[in-house]
């Protein structure tokens, strides 16, 4: 199975590149723009079919790699 | 005093950190490659700066998990002396040796400069032949040296006097206008609880000479060299 994992700044951490897309869109013409936080994306292949096993196994990955639970945030999605 | 210098794939600064070692011992450390989980056993590890796995995932990520760095917090584990510089501080923070994170500068610049340090505590292996309040010159070569905790992490990291250097003005004044790169409080150097882990953005290694422009540097060496020998 495909697994999909966002990791985003928790809420309150400064994001000055986030920032800097905002301003640059701002001054593409997009004035509609406000917030703008920036993340990561992961897909990853599963040799996994039981989505309860996948799921805490990626969430131990989340923990021991691809997040710095420090500073950011982590979600799982699984896929087919 | 015997020193193992770690060296990943990218890193760039083990041989400036060799050459300061040596000019203070005498004697060359040893140099130990990442995939060596089984080194000599040393006085004191150094985790030199650079672009370990070309920082890729997250500065530091990478080489946390490698088998050098297990064996690392083994031994620190166990009170051996951990000397972590720029990238090497980002290594330590990501394999929890040290509290906190380093993030993106707040500017988004890589800054390449001499900066001032004030020295929080002479109380430590690696501060001991400094004064606290002293104010030292040291350059500093990073993109990702904002320093970063949240507010339990920092007020237990003040409670416990853990923060071993600031960012400050020549006259050692600690504000907004000293601070390369955003780090709260102006923080460029942590200690762990015990003191003999410490993790810093700056490069002393690289302020031992005259002839480049300072040795405020050197100290931090000697002073290692003096506890460790």
């Amino acid at each position: 199975m495909k697994a999909r994992v966002h990791v985003t700044l928790k809420n309150g951490v400064l994001d000055p590149q986030g920032k800097a897309i905002g301003h640059s869109l701002n001054r593409l013409g997009f004035p509609e723009v406000g917030d703008v936080r920036q993340g990561k994306f992961i897909e990853l292949e599963l040799a996994e079919t039981d989505k309860e096993k996948a799921r805490q196994r990626l969430d131990e990955m989340c923990r021991k790699l691809l997040a710095n639970t420090v500073i950011e945030n982590y979600s799982i999605e699984l896929v087919g | 005093m015997k020193a193992a210098v770690l060296v990943f794939p990218g890193s760039n600064r083990e041989g400036d950190v060799a050459q300061a070692i040596e000019l203070v011992t005498g004697r060359r450390p040893q140099m130990v490659w990442h995939g060596d989980g089984d080194f000599e056993k040393t006085d004191l590890i150094v985790v030199p700066g650079g672009f370990s796995y070309g920082d890729y995932l997250r500065c530091g990520a990478m080489a946390a998990q490698s088998p050098v760095m297990a064996e690392v917090k083994r031994r620190a584990a166990k009170g051996v002396p951990v000397l972590a510089i720029c990238n090497g501080f980002q290594i330590v923070t990501e394999a929890g040796l040290l509290p906190g994170t380093l993030m993106r500068n707040q500017n988004l610049k890589f800054v390449c400069a001499d900066v001032h340090l004030k020295v929080e505590s002479s109380q430590s292996l690696f501060t001991n032949r400094y004064q606290a309040g002293q104010v030292i010159r040291v350059p500093v070569a990073h993109a990702e040296g904002n320093y970063f905790a949240d507010d339990d992490t920092l007020k237990r990291l003040e409670d416990r006097g853990q923060v071993a250097f600031r960012y400050c003005a020549p006259d050692g004044t600690v504000d907004g206008t000293g601070n390369p790169n955003g780090s709260v409080r102006n923080i460029a150097g942590v200690f762990n609880e015990t003191k003999t882990v410490m993790g810093l953005m700056p490069h002393p290694e690289n302020a031992i000479e005259p002839m480049f422009g300072g040795c405020d540097g050197k100290a931090l060496f000697e002073g290692l060299v003096e506890a460790l020998t």
